[in-house]
């Protein structure tokens, strides 16, 4: 039982997907100018790990080695496009701010990554969780990120706005997104080492 | 990983995982066109209420060909009589292009404009979707020389964001240029 609890949990500390591993760098910089946006750009990439982590571990044992890479594109990038589907019909709005973003998960590293290492030679089970973990460790760095760019760069959290005027402009543009990126991460390994 | 990769299988696997995966794929578009439509629809509604004075019918979507127009709609009153038009009207701006949807009264003075799409810097050029600011509160009964005071116009420009403001207010000339037109040859037969 605590095994498969550790495969959750160290999704959040030891292997953190943005602070440890460093993947999925692009949607990370470029979609946590705010706090809703990083934890639905969270949510969405958690969506498409957990589906293909549980489909890739099922089918690994009957894909031949020399065509595994485009087996595990075609499977991720059907997931990619269903929900990319379900966000345009039921949650347009979400859909509209986060655009672009969406079709890139497909080639989003943890994703793949997570197929790799872990999925095609897991049960799936095991791989289920890891995906959960993997998915609630992104999630939660791109809310965090989120936080922070949204306080310093427009004096507020989750929309709510609590210092009118206008914040510190460079953080809601791309050298904000290093800055805090930078700063996180130091700070999390700070924490994680002990 | 277990099955051999000889030709044969790795066609047969690929085969089978792309058939698979199409079918999900066409499934699920069918779930979804319906609901797609409507959204698309409901926004595009929404924005032009948004434009509008309130009351009276809204037409079909109507083409035209002027350059930036992406169509637009007629609105009239219970006996018929023209009382606003709502153009979708697109022009290049700092970051792409800038969609804007304009409601114009058929005398030319703006109603109210809304921007569907935009791709202008987050806090510099972006400010131009912010409801309320007084860059989108000067257009409520605008009337007058249609570029920013800059160029000699009568429209305040969004600080440190000129190019912005130029790309909008280009947008609503669009509009109105149209309106201007229309208005002669519509008004009687709608």
């Amino acid at each position: 039982m605590a095994n498969k609890l550790s495969l959750i949990t160290k999704g959040l500390l030891k292997e953190n997907p943005t602070f440890v591993l460093v993947l999925g760098m692009c949607p990370t910089l470029a979609t946590t100018t705010s706090a809703m946006n990083g934890l639905e750009m969270g949510l969405a990439t958690m969506f498409v790990l957990i589906l293909s982590n549980i489909v890739i571990s099922l089918i690994a044992p009957v894909v031949p080695d020399k065509v595994h890479i485009p087996v595990y594109i075609v499977v991720i990038a059907t997931f990619v496009t269903v929900l990319q589907l379900l966000m345009q019909a039921f949650t347009p709005d979400v859909y509209k701010t986060l655009g672009l973003f969406i079709p890139l998960i497909v080639v989003n590293c943890i994703i793949l990554g997570r197929a790799e290492a872990f999925a095609n030679k897991n049960g799936v089970l095991d791989s289920a969780l890891d995906g959960i973990g993997i998915g609630l460790g992104f999630t939660l760095s791109l809310t965090v990120i989120g936080i922070v760019r949204e306080i310093l760069g427009s004096g507020a959290i989750f929309g709510w706005k609590f210092i009118s005027g206008d914040g510190i402009l460079a953080f809601v543009m791309a050298p904000g997104a290093f800055l805090v990126l930078g700063y996180l991460m130091v700070l999390f390994n700070k924490i994680a080492k002990k | 990983m277990a099955a051999k990769s000889s030709l044969k299988n790795m066609a047969l696997c690929l085969t089978a995982v792309c058939l698979i995966c199409a079918a999900i794929l066409g499934v699920v578009y069918i779930v979804t066109e319906q609901p797609i439509a409507d959204a698309a629809a409901a926004e595009a509604q929404a924005s032009i209420a948004k434009v509008l004075p309130e009351g009276g019918a809204i037409s079909e979507e109507k083409t035209c060909d002027a350059e930036g127009i992406g169509g637009y709609y007629i609105q009239t009153s219970g006996d018929g009589i023209v009382t606003a038009y709502a153009v979708k009207s697109t022009t290049g701006g700092f970051g792409g292009p800038v969609t804007l949807m304009v409601g114009v009264l058929p005398d030319g003075t703006v109603f109210n404009t809304s921007v569907l799409s935009h791709s202008e810097t987050p806090g510099l050029g972006a400010k131009c979707t912010e409801e309320g600011s007084s860059f989108r509160e000067q257009w409520k009964g605008f009337k007058g020389n249609l570029a920013v005071k800059k160029d000699g116009g009568d429209v305040d420009a969004i600080t440190a964001s000129t190019i912005t403001s130029r790309a909008y207010t280009k947008a609503v000339a669009q509009a109105v240029a149209l309106v201007n037109g229309l208005a002669g040859t519509d008004t009687k037969e709608e």
